[in-house]
């Protein structure tokens, strides 16, 4: 498949990246490679394979149901642009 | 609950996706607490704000209360289980996705069976869970005027959250309720939610379609979220048929959407359309490797099930003789069924008895104060010591209930409060042949017209009879008395 210059804006959409406009040709380019890679993922001698949902041939840790963390508000928020009463401030937001 | 009838000619399909906070003592990635109510900001770690470098692991606890579930509703627990990321960008949502379970979620199938109606009418069905799957919940966003900004508690982010979808199996209003509360039944028996709906412990959403009766294909199903309690759930449901239906008969369609609840105006409002709809780019969360559970361990918690609802249902049918109805309604809270056996756990108080003053006077009392159960002013030891005396006949029904309510306004005990108020039952057969002598004597013309024939006046002897007794002679015993007396014993 081949990407379109609007699937490349609405990628970026979705990723929040502004994409300037001489970068359009190359960023299809490379986009355009990996996508013809991932194409091979559909060759059907892949189906008789088990999907492999991590590279690492180990399964997870599990922790013990205990609480470790305590307050740490202060130091943790030291390097917040906007705060008040404990709270974080961003721009609004509109749901 | 409301008597609601689909519009003629359509069905309705529905089916729910809840979302239920595991009672777990830390989060699902992290060792902060999601206990409710903090400070701001006070239980959010470096994992939760999603600082750089920093790693998810995960809760052994999480995954058990999950597994109990899925054991619960007789799903398969999956032996390996992974979580992807779900990219989203949203401020209460720091890492910029949420880590949940798309393509292999811990719980797979299961079925609840759920009862509509009561008595004759009550009818049995079962609803199929498609799956369960464990994800983190986002933080809160404060939309209150922060200087035109918006402000963020992440307290809540990274509480684990199980979301259990069902298949589209419902077909009125009522049975999503049911449904719903029998789901929100199983999780508080085994342990693993508070159910708490107005602190959001407990959520949810609805989709809901119709299609003209026989038609075999869904109609364009709409997304109901923000629906924190049960009779919302009904009355938006209601609501969603309503406007759907009036838009298909108008010619209109049908808009895929996700559509707000607003109980102050008691109607749906949309709050967005599926073109808008983001694309999540879900992917495997490299950080998190597959969750195993070996068949031994699953062993183990599947002796950790307590009686469930619908077993123990049954139970207090067979062992105590109480209607299906009865039982339903005792099991259909985990509160309601332990206050229930702490009554009856005392010695000598009928099951039957106790049930009808569970259901009744216990009932309408916490209605009134809009009380749970737990707070309860009446005590289940209470009950017990007041049932006790109105089972030896010591108190009738009526005042029994007198009795109840001065337990509930000024507490106490049942015999003081019988001493103070003098409300002891008359059951002294001397002091009642005294008192139906007395009404014989002064009633001569009815109690003629009574031998006569005129049997309607035996309530009129029995009316006087309690008079005297300023309502406190034992009801039964008067009408033998009379009896006695009147047929000319």
């Amino acid at each position: 498949m081949s990407l379109t210059n609007d699937q490349l804006q609405a990628v970026a959409h979705l990723a929040r990246i502004a994409i300037e406009p001489d970068w359009t040709d190359a960023l299809r380019s490379d986009l355009n490679a990996i996508l013809e890679q991932a194409d091979k993922l559909g060759d059907p001698r892949l189906n008789e394979l088990e999907p492999m949902a991590h590279p690492l041939d180990q399964t997870q840790f599990l922790r013990a149901d205990v609480v470790s963390e305590g307050d740490r508000r202060e130091t943790l928020m030291a390097g917040a642009p906007a705060q008040e009463n404990g709270l974080f401030l961003v721009p609004k937001v509109i749901e | 609950m409301s008597q609601y009838a689909i519009p003629s000619g359509w069905e309705t399909v529905i089916g729910l996706e809840i979302h239920a906070q595991l009672a777990t003592r830390s989060k699902i990635f992290s060792g902060a607490s999601p206990a409710f109510g903090a400070e701001p900001n006070a239980q959010a770690c470096a994992v939760d704000l999603g600082l750089p470098g920093v790693l998810p692991v995960l809760n052994e606890g999480a995954i058990r209360m999950a597994a109990l579930f899925g054991l619960a509703i007789d799903a398969q627990v999956a032996p390996v289980s992974s979580f992807d990321r779900k990219n989203y960008f949203y401020p209460d949502l720091p890492k910029g996705y949420q880590t949940t379970q798309l393509a292999r979620p811990i719980v797979i199938g299961g079925a609840v069976t759920i009862t509509t109606g009561e008595g004759k009418q009550a009818q049995e069905h079962t609803v199929r869970v498609t799956r369960a799957h464990l994800e983190e919940d986002a933080g809160k966003s404060l939309h209150e005027d922060f200087h035109g900004m918006t402000g963020i508690d992440l307290n809540r982010a990274g509480t684990p959250l199980v979301e259990i979808v069902s298949e589209p199996d419902m077909r009125s209003p009522e049975q999503a309720v049911a449904y719903a509360r029998k789901i929100h039944a199983i999780v508080q028996y085994l342990g693993i939610c508070d159910g708490n709906m107005q602190e959001g412990s407990f959520r949810v959403d609805a989709n809901v379609s119709v299609r003209p009766v026989g038609d075999e294909a869904f109609g364009t199903r709409t997304e109901v979220k923000n629906v924190n309690s049960f009779r919302f759930l009904q009355r938006a449901i209601e609501f969603e048929i309503e406007r759907q239906v009036d838009l298909l008969e108008s010619g209109g369609e049908v808009v895929q959407a996700t559509r707000l609840y607003d109980p102050d105006r008691d109607e749906t409002r949309l709050m967005r359309t599926k073109e808008e709809a983001d694309d999540y780019r879900y992917f495997p969360d490299p950080d998190l490797l597959p969750v195993v559970l070996d068949q031994a361990t699953i062993d183990i918690w599947r002796k950790e099930l307590p009686e469930l609802p619908d077993a123990k249902a049954e139970r207090y049918q067979s062992s105590f003789g109480l209607s299906a109805y009865d039982a339903g309604v005792l099991t259909s809270s985990r509160a309601t069924a332990e206050y229930f056996e702490a009554v009856i756990a005392h010695s000598g108080i009928d099951p039957k008895l106790a049930a009808n003053w569970v259901m009744g006077e216990v009932a309408a009392l916490l209605n009134r104060l809009e009380l749970e159960i737990a707070d309860c002013p009446v005590d289940p030891d209470k009950l017990a010591a007041l049932l006790e005396r109105v089972g030896d006949g010591t108190l009738s029904n009526k005042l029994g209930r007198e009795v109840f309510e001065a337990l509930a306004e000024e507490g106490g005990s049942v015999d003081a409060i019988i001493e103070a108020r003098g409300l002891k039952q008359i059951s002294d057969t001397g002091a009642i042949e005294a008192m139906v002598d007395e009404v014989i004597e002064a009633n001569p013309g009815q109690v003629e017209a009574y031998r006569g024939g005129k049997d309607k006046l035996f309530g009129f002897f029995v009316g006087q009879v309690m008079k005297a007794a300023k309502g406190k002679a034992n009801p039964k015993a008067v009408n033998d008395v009379l009896k006695r007396r009147l047929d000319g014993e």
